[in-house]
């Protein structure tokens, strides 16, 4: 009878432990997702945000900015989105999640991502956006949404060509 | 002796080999040393450690003498268990050349007189993505993208089974363990069959030493890849061989502005090629030929 007992101690314990063993490193992975990106692309000076804003009144009402920040044209949703959508009232070095909590502005990854879920997979797994270095054996960095989108105003813009290849007559392709 | 008379036929036969001999030896000693070293060189994947330095040294030398610049030739081989591939998002490529550019760059290619560049981006109207003959590369419009067009980069494919290494007469031109098409320019007497072979016009020819300006070589050069090509030769796209033995990204892939192309090992289940592969609708240039790329192009579903 005590023998029993023990060995369904025992087998207790190795479920336990088997469950602990599958669930702990999933969740570890969770926490430890976090991608070497380099700095924001601030416009000079510009940041932190509280030098300014931190002495301001906070005013809700959308409008338009005549002061400040004029070279911001906001087209993302604009009709249903104003600026403090995504920075944080309170304090203004921080962008807001949807849930409300805080994330730095070098993780504004994760704001992003909260709409655009798919591109956000995709960024995580390196397929959207664009990895620099070395993918093996040194440092690889990731670029964030912001370096190659405005977030204020995202559609890509388009630029000038680089020149095309000379034509087989050109003189410039004369031996 | 006598008993075996000595033939006419013997007679010729040792006539001509005295004659082969005795012609080879002024011709040999009238070329400079360095051409007799080239004309003895081994093939490329015959040579033993010792005689691959001793040829990176007398090609470093030269390379001094000639450009000015200290280069550093590597020859590392293939890393075990990799099989390099390459994906490139069509639906983001804007057409804007800038991988052309940085290609020949990094590749120390011809700039000008005659120009050599180992990507051609070609555009196409969208909706007629089978009729590449109907494509263009000398595009030159004020911006891109251009509204109703596509734009696909073409390079070398490096096929699984490539065309251009079967006609090679001297092979010349192998596959290495890890995928990658390459040309030992040395070895190559450039007959062009490859570039008659080749169903993705990826590879060019050199008609003259290339120009590059002394001050724009890249001297950390691949035997295999980058280093200056003389005249007359064939070369390709290397997929940087310089830079992914090292585990770098190719150039073309660090340039895009727009983070098209994307480039990893494919027998590795965590590389980003792999991904593209499992999570995109891909598909390969002219897959019929059965030539087999390892080039995927994609679109974003």
């Amino acid at each position: 009878m005590k023998r029993a007992g023990e060995m369904n101690r025992i087998i207790y314990a190795v479920i336990t432990w088997y469950i602990l063993g599958t669930l702990l490193p999933a969740s570890a992975r969770e926490i430890r997702e976090e991608f070497p990106v380099p700095p924001p692309p601030f416009t000079e000076g510009i940041f932190p945000c509280s030098g300014c804003h931190a002495s301001m009144e906070v005013n809700q009402k959308k409008r338009e900015l005549k002061d400040e920040h004029t070279n911001i044209k906001l087209h993302h949703a604009e009709t249903m989105r104003w600026c403090l959508d995504c920075h944080n009232p309170a304090n203004r070095d921080k962008l807001r999640l949807y849930n409300g909590e805080l994330i730095d502005f070098n993780k504004s990854y994760m704001l992003c991502g909260e709409c655009h879920g798919n591109v956000f997979r995709d960024w995580k797994a390196g397929i959207h956006g664009k990895r620099h270095g070395y993918f093996a054996g040194g440092k690889r960095t990731y670029l964030l949404c912001v370096h190659c989108h405005d977030s204020h105003s995202p559609r890509p813009k388009p630029i000038k060509p680089e020149p095309p290849p000379y034509t087989p007559k050109d003189k410039r392709n004369a031996r | 002796m006598q008993d075996k008379p000595y033939t006419r036929r013997e007679f010729i036969r040792h006539l001509s080999l005295a004659a082969l001999t005795g012609l080879s030896i002024p011709l040999l000693s009238s070329c400079g040393k360095e051409q007799v070293e080239d004309f003895l060189q081994k093939h490329f994947l015959e040579m033993t450690r010792q005689e691959k330095e001793a040829l990176i040294t007398r090609l470093e030398e030269r390379y001094l003498k000639k450009y000015g610049r200290r280069f550093k030739v590597s020859t590392q081989e293939a890393i075990p268990d990799t099989l390099w591939g390459y994906g490139l998002d069509l639906s983001r490529c804007i057409g804007c050349r800038r991988c052309v550019y940085a290609c020949v760059e990094e590749n120390n290619s011809s700039r000008r007189n005659p120009q050599s560049q180992w990507i051609r981006v070609i555009r196409l109207k969208k909706g007629s993505l089978i009729n590449l003959e109907d494509s263009e590369h000398y595009y030159n419009p004020e911006q891109v993208p251009e509204k109703g067009f596509l734009y696909i980069p073409v390079q070398c494919q490096h096929c699984e089974e490539p065309p251009c290494v079967k006609v090679c007469p001297v092979h010349a031109t192998w596959k290495e363990p890890d995928g990658l098409v390459v040309v030992d320019y040395n070895w190559c007497i450039g007959c062009r069959y490859c570039i008659a072979a080749c169903p993705y016009r990826g590879r060019t020819f050199n008609w003259a030493e290339p120009s590059v300006p002394s001050d724009k070589w890249n001297t950390s050069v691949h035997y295999l890849g980058n280093r200056p090509r003389m005249r007359n030769i064939v070369d390709k796209c290397t997929f940087c061989i310089q830079r992914v033995r090292m585990g770098r990204y190719p150039a073309c892939v660090e340039v895009c502005p727009t983070g098209s192309r994307k480039f990893g090992n494919l027998l590795d289940p965590q590389s980003e090629i792999r991904y593209v592969i499992e999570n995109k609708r891909t598909f390969r240039l002219k897959e019929d030929l059965r030539t087999e790329p390892k080039f995927y192009y994609f679109f974003e579903a």
